[in-house]
């Protein structure tokens, strides 16, 4: 099944919907980094590099799911929105993505497009407006940024695996007639027992962070006074 | 996974393919792929004629056969979901082997396999011949914007600091007693990802600020030894990725 791998491979999707994908992705990753420049200062230049290294190694580990033809990895969406920002944080699962498409050969060179808009566009985007929601509403305490930090990945992961199954809808290589509902069901199924993985990495990282160096969570910045107070870069050290 | 200089995948070499600008190995890389995934998929043809220019290739770069066939075991996850294909498809059905099977359903499975393949060799011929450094190099001349470039530098760079950091923490645990075996070691690391991630940043910091220190502008100075190709190299990137568009333009067109 597809998330084994995750990433959407060449064939599987036909030419004309990959290629409005790749326009999709190629229009939305400008905006990001017409948006991301602003973000980008000294001290998240090497977070922003970190985390994609982050995703990259993690994205390596590899669940295996029910039975051993069923298995998938963590995509990172939600962590990065949470400590990079929206902007950045898309930035860095697509480099993520592109590298892994030209040095693994995970994830086909041409439906990039296709896997760009499923885990660093919706995934990032889902996570980050859940992220925005949450924060005014938890307590703001160790307790809260957990729980938004487990929502936020949980449902990026199944937003991303909906956005396959929507494309897979516009333009499947293969008719699977009535099947496609049961498609939908065996990704949403599967990507939630992924989510639950991602939300407690997602989660445990961030509130590792948060602790030691709140200055470093993009989410947490425009709270409270501590904004005003955070050390330059290496300033703390 | 130590993605440095050399990563995994690279073969040490100077062969023609290797001693290509990486600017021109990308190009005809992205190309070649988009023209194997435009061929119609009855065009069988076609895909004998895709798998022997990558043939070729290997054989000009010198990549075993053996390699290649190892290395695009990645794939085995596509082959899964291309095998349920001619059981799960619809429409019209013939017998094989004693199983009714959907005829829409084994041209998807062919589709998947061959797509999926010709693409995974393209990388690996790709990743067996140029650095990640060359790679992010050529994207750069490639016109990538600067603040993805940036992204991708530190990515590679901050990878063996993670790699690193994560065998130092491992270490620590194991002289205190702790003796995980198999599967059991992901319990530790599990417990330990956020200050591994906080452990890396540190270090990653202290990096960044050195670079700094040393005039670092945002742009890592471009290696010595290779230039940005020249209109003879491109040229001579352009042989693969112009026979693989016309194979495909005549499958097209004969379709």
């Amino acid at each position: 099944m597809e998330p084994v791998a995750m990433h959407i491979s060449n064939g599987i999707i036909n030419g004309p919907v990959a290629a409005v994908f790749a326009a999709f992705a190629l229009a939305a990753l400008v905006v990001c980094v017409l948006r991301g420049r602003r973000d980008l200062d000294d001290r998240l230049a090497p977070l922003a590099g970190l985390v994609a290294a982050f995703i990259f190694a993690v994205q390596m580990l590899n669940f295996p799911i029910l039975t051993a033809g069923v298995s998938g990895h963590l995509m990172g969406g939600a962590l990065a929105a949470l400590l990079v920002g929206p902007w950045v944080g898309a930035l860095c699962v697509a480099v993520v993505l592109v590298v892994q498409a030209l040095v693994f050969g995970d994830g086909g060179v041409a439906m990039l497009g296709l896997n760009i808009t499923n885990i660093a566009l919706l995934g990032t985007a889902a996570s980050y407006l859940l992220i925005a929601l949450l924060l005014r509403v938890v307590p703001r305490t160790p307790a809260g940024l957990a729980a938004t930090g487990f929502v936020a990945g949980l449902v990026s992961v199944v937003v991303a695996a909906l956005g396959f199954v929507g494309q897979y809808w516009l333009g499947g290589t293969v008719d699977l007639g009535g099947n496609l509902a049961g498609l939908a069901g065996t990704m949403v199924g599967v990507h939630v027992l992924i989510g639950v993985g991602e939300g407690l990495i997602t989660a445990t990282t961030v509130v590792t962070v948060a602790t030691v160096r709140p200055d470093l969570v993009y989410a947490l910045r425009r709270q409270g006074p501590a904004t005003a107070a955070a050390p330059a870069a290496g300033g703390v050290r | 996974m130590a993605a440095g200089a050399g990563h995994v995948l690279y073969r040490e070499g100077t062969s023609p393919v290797h001693r290509l600008p990486p600017e021109v190995k990308i190009a005809a890389t992205v190309t070649g792929t988009l023209a194997v995934v435009a061929t119609p998929r009855a065009a069988f043809w076609a895909f004998g004629g895709y798998a022997l220019l990558v043939a070729v290739v290997a054989a000009v770069a010198r990549v075993p056969a053996g390699w290649l066939l190892t290395r695009s075991l990645i794939e085995v996850p596509f082959v899964l979901f291309a095998v349920a294909l001619p059981v799960l498809g619809a429409g019209e059905r013939v017998d094989l082997l004693g199983l009714r099977l959907s005829v829409e359903g084994l041209l998807g499975a062919w589709n998947i396999l061959a797509k999926g393949t010709l693409g995974v060799w393209a990388s690996l011929l790709l990743a067996a011949t140029t650095t990640t450094r060359d790679l992010i190099v050529g994207l750069d001349r490639l016109r990538c914007p600067q603040i993805l470039i940036q992204i991708a530098t530190f990515m590679l760079r901050y990878l063996e600091v993670l790699v690193g950091e994560a065998r130092r923490m491992r270490v620590a645990r194991l002289s205190r007693g702790d003796d995980p075996r198999f599967l059991w070691q992901a319990r530790g690391l599990a417990t330990g990802v956020g200050a591994l991630f906080l452990r890396a940043y540190e270090r990653g910091e202290r990096v960044y600020l050195a670079m700094l220190s040393r005039g670092y502008t945002g742009r890592l100075p471009q290696p010595g030894g290779t230039g940005p190709a020249g209109p003879g190299q491109w040229l001579a990137g352009a042989v693969v990725p112009a026979v693989a568009v016309t194979l495909a333009a005549v499958a097209v067109v004969s379709a």
